[in-house]
């Protein structure tokens, strides 16, 4: 294909996930066990033969500049094809300035500079997969000026809250995107994924920043719905959105659920990430799992219920684990209680016989804590 | 060769006939072993630990498969500058025509072109099917220290068993004085594991004459081990004490594969220092059902439980559906236990289904059942 460049995003600086995001920006987030949030979008991308793919990073870049590498890890062709990181130096002014638009002029000159006539833009914060090729070609057949991507759900009250969320007249033209607030059930919810030419996308950041020094591209999008011939097309499928501390926890349990986590992996559209060559996990006498998912490299001898474990987790003798994410090298010693619990990497859980909180607020164990 | 100024060379061509079904298509190196792994990944890695940066792998029987596998050499971070892993299939030449490589020492006489190219001091030779961790780099600081132009890797086995070996027989200082294959009367209980590092300017000018050797049976225990003792070269045993397996038959396949379920394995598999590398599959974590319920598992990426599993090790996609035991068994990738079967003290291969309600083996069988092809279901 190539006839479209992808563009990853960072998440807004509408989103904030407390405890967790003090260590790495959203797109680092561990998920299901062995992958990270931005592992979603780049294999999407990959899997579409969009083989220039530019990561925008803000936050401390050590976890993700790790974890991408050159890109191999993604099947990226390792010639012809690239993927790009680009820093956006936000400093310390207002929050309200650290906008995708200042990003993108920001690295303005590397985005002129790709020859595919189209991009593909799409969030690192939200949890789906997509055909891109098949995206493009039903943008390009529409005739659109800009495709946007949404999912139909009735959680919005719940779920996606301050995600963007648009009205459709019948014709799936888009007419309003406005944040979503939670005051209603059923929403289209904007999966933030854009596609559209170059040529337009360059033009709309530079009038973006002309008219507002804080509009995002989504804002600024709304204001010329008239203008433009904007279109949606209506994702089916998983899709979840990291928007904040309790969204984080409830996706990283919705795959548990057989149907989800198919939904979400289909065997024909790997999803990539950098494999630790941990082995394969051990569980010894004693230990009960269920309803669970659990990575390689643990070793288990307790009860776990309702969880997911990462990579390399220990979790000991009478131990129980319920209701929890447990993130890589974390531990939880022999006959300690934990429930309702994120536990971040490296924690170690052992002189407290019990952590538990309350379901709806599930509690955070800080990165290599002990407790 | 940057490292170490040694070359590694594995002999992976044998087929591995005692393994019946699981290597009727594949070669012995490229059997499935413990959860996610394939055999040759342990000399892979243990070179790749030790500091070798050239790896060749000789390969006859059924290699396509195991071609494409050890072609990918990131797989084991051996793809640096000057580094590779090079798959050495018999090839036609211009004044011999074609040759198969007639046993173990041919395949490195016929590939004395490849090896000069790097002209290494040592030569490690490495079999493709035996499980264990080893620092070959150790083994070659001995080899120097004893100023030996072979060294054998070798390990104590009990006595009464010695004659099943190829066997060593050192004197005090370690030197090899004899050496004894599968003899009746054993002499020592020191098993060569097929592990030898040479000098090659030595090794290289005995195979050029054994090479021309009419009654060579071009081996490494038969002629070339007997010609360095003949010829008064100065040979060390090397002693090795941790865990070494020889996966040649389904019941000691098995048998490594349940070793692994033990609190203290001795292998160690998640040792941070030492890790043994293979090909990464793109699938979830093990996934456990509501109904799951386990006692003793090795398991790994891709399984899915929601029935029980009781002493078995799980391969990559394996699957056990609710209301299925399998005990004591080995599922190899993609195996699949339907509804209500019970599978007991088995090793059911790669992709095979055993299908619902089905019962395959049996607690007080003699030896371990091959699965091979899917069992149909009952109804």
């Amino acid at each position: 294909m190539a006839k479209a460049f992808g563009i990853v995003t960072a998440a807004s600086n509408r989103f904030y996930v407390e405890g967790l995001q003090d260590y790495r920006p959203i797109a680092a987030f561990s998920v299901f066990g062995r992958y990270r949030l931005i592992d979603f979008p780049i294999s999407s991308m990959s899997n579409s033969n969009i083989d220039r793919i530019f990561v925008f990073i803000n936050g401390n870049p050590r976890s993700l500049v790790r974890h991408l590498g050159s890109g191999r890890l993604y099947n990226i062709n390792a010639k012809r094809g690239r993927l790009e990181l680009l820093f956006h130096e936000e400093g310390t002014t207002n929050q309200i300035y650290h906008t995708d638009v200042a990003a993108f002029l920001d690295n303005l000159e590397h985005l002129e500079r790709a020859t595919e006539e189209y991009v593909v833009i799409a969030p690192s914060n939200v949890l789906y997969t997509q055909n891109y090729d098949k995206l493009l070609n039903q943008h390009i057949e529409s005739g659109a000026d800009v495709t946007l991507l949404y999912q139909k759900v009735d959680n919005a009250d719940t779920a996606f809250l301050g995600c963007q969320a648009l009205t459709l007249n019948r014709q799936k033209g888009v007419e309003t995107i406005a944040s979503n607030m939670g005051n209603e059930k059923s929403k289209n919810i904007f999966l933030d994924t854009y596609v559209m030419k170059k040529s337009l996308f360059l033009d709309l950041i530079h009038r973006a920043k002309e008219l507002s020094s804080v509009y995002q591209l989504s804002r600024m999008l709304s204001t010329v719905t008239g203008e433009l011939d904007i279109r949606g097309v209506q994702h089916k499928g998983y899709a979840a959105a990291i928007t904040d501390f309790k969204s984080f926890y409830d996706a990283n349990l919705s795959l548990i659920d057989q149907q989800a986590s198919e939904s979400l992996f289909d065997p024909a559209w790997p999803i990539y990430t950098r494999t630790t060559d941990s082995c394969p996990s051990q569980l010894f006498e004693g230990a009960s799992v269920k309803n669970s998912l659990i990575s390689n490299g643990c070793t288990i001898e307790g009860t776990v219920e309702n969880s997911v474990i990462g990579r390399g987790v220990k979790i000991g003798k009478g131990a129980v684990v319920r209701n929890c994410v447990l993130l890589a090298y974390s531990s939880v010693a022999d006959g300690v209680h934990v429930e309702n619990e994120v536990i971040d990497k490296w924690a170690s859980i052992i002189h407290a016989d019990e952590v538990v909180s309350d379901a709806a607020h599930p509690g955070y164990i800080r990165r290599s804590d002990t407790l | 060769m940057s490292q170490n100024n040694m070359l590694a060379m594995i002999l992976a061509g044998g087929r591995g006939s005692r393994l019946k079904d699981l290597t009727k298509k594949i070669a012995k190196p490229a059997v499935s072993f413990g959860g996610k792994y394939r055999i040759i990944d342990f000399p892979l890695s243990n070179c790749a630990n030790s500091g070798i940066d050239v790896v060749g792998i000789l390969t006859q029987y059924e290699s396509v498969f195991l071609n494409s596998y050890v072609a990918v050499a990131r797989r084991w971070g051996l793809d640096m500058k000057d580094s590779g892993v090079f798959v050495l299939p018999p090839r036609e030449k211009a004044d011999e025509g074609f040759n198969i490589y007639r046993g173990t020492a041919d395949a490195i006489s016929q590939n004395i072109d490849f090896i000069d190219n790097y002209n290494p001091e040592y030569l490690l030779i490495l079999s493709g099917d035996h499980i264990y961790k080893m620092d070959y780099d150790e083994m070659l600081n001995y080899h120097k220290e004893n100023k030996a132009e072979l060294t054998v890797a070798v390990r104590p086995v009990p006595m009464k068993e010695a004659s099943r070996f190829g066997l060593m027989v050192t004197d005090e200082t370690g030197r090899i004085t004899e050496f004894q294959e599968k003899p009746k009367e054993p002499k020592s209980n020191l098993a060569s594991m097929g592990i030898y590092i040479f000098t090659w300017k030595t090794l290289r000018k005995v195979l050029m004459a054994d090479m021309k050797n009419p009654d060579s049976s071009h081996d490494f225990g038969n002629d070339v081990i007997p010609e360095f003792l003949a010829a008064g070269k100065k040979m060390v045993a090397y002693n090795f004490e941790g865990y070494w397996k020889d996966v040649g038959t389904i019941d000691s396949l098995w048998e490594s594969n349940m070793d692994l379920l033990g609190k203290n394995s001795e292998l160690n598999m998640n040792d941070p220092h030492w890790k043994i590398y293979t090909e990464d599959a793109s699938m979830l974590p093990a996934h456990f059902g509501p109904e799951a319920s386990v006692d003793r598992a090795y398991i790994t990426q891709g399984c899915v439980v929601d029935g029980e599993v009781k002493g078995s090790v799980l391969f990559t996609g394996a699957k056990v559906k609710a209301g299925a035991k399998v005990i004591d068994t080995v599922l190899m990738p993609g195996a699949v236990v339907e509804e209500g079967a019970v599978v007991t003290r088995a090793l059911v291969a790669d992709g095979v289904t055993i299908g619902k309600g089905a019962v395959v083996g049996s607690a007080d069988s003699e030896n371990i059942e091959l699965v091979a092809k899917r069992v149909k279901g009952v109804e």
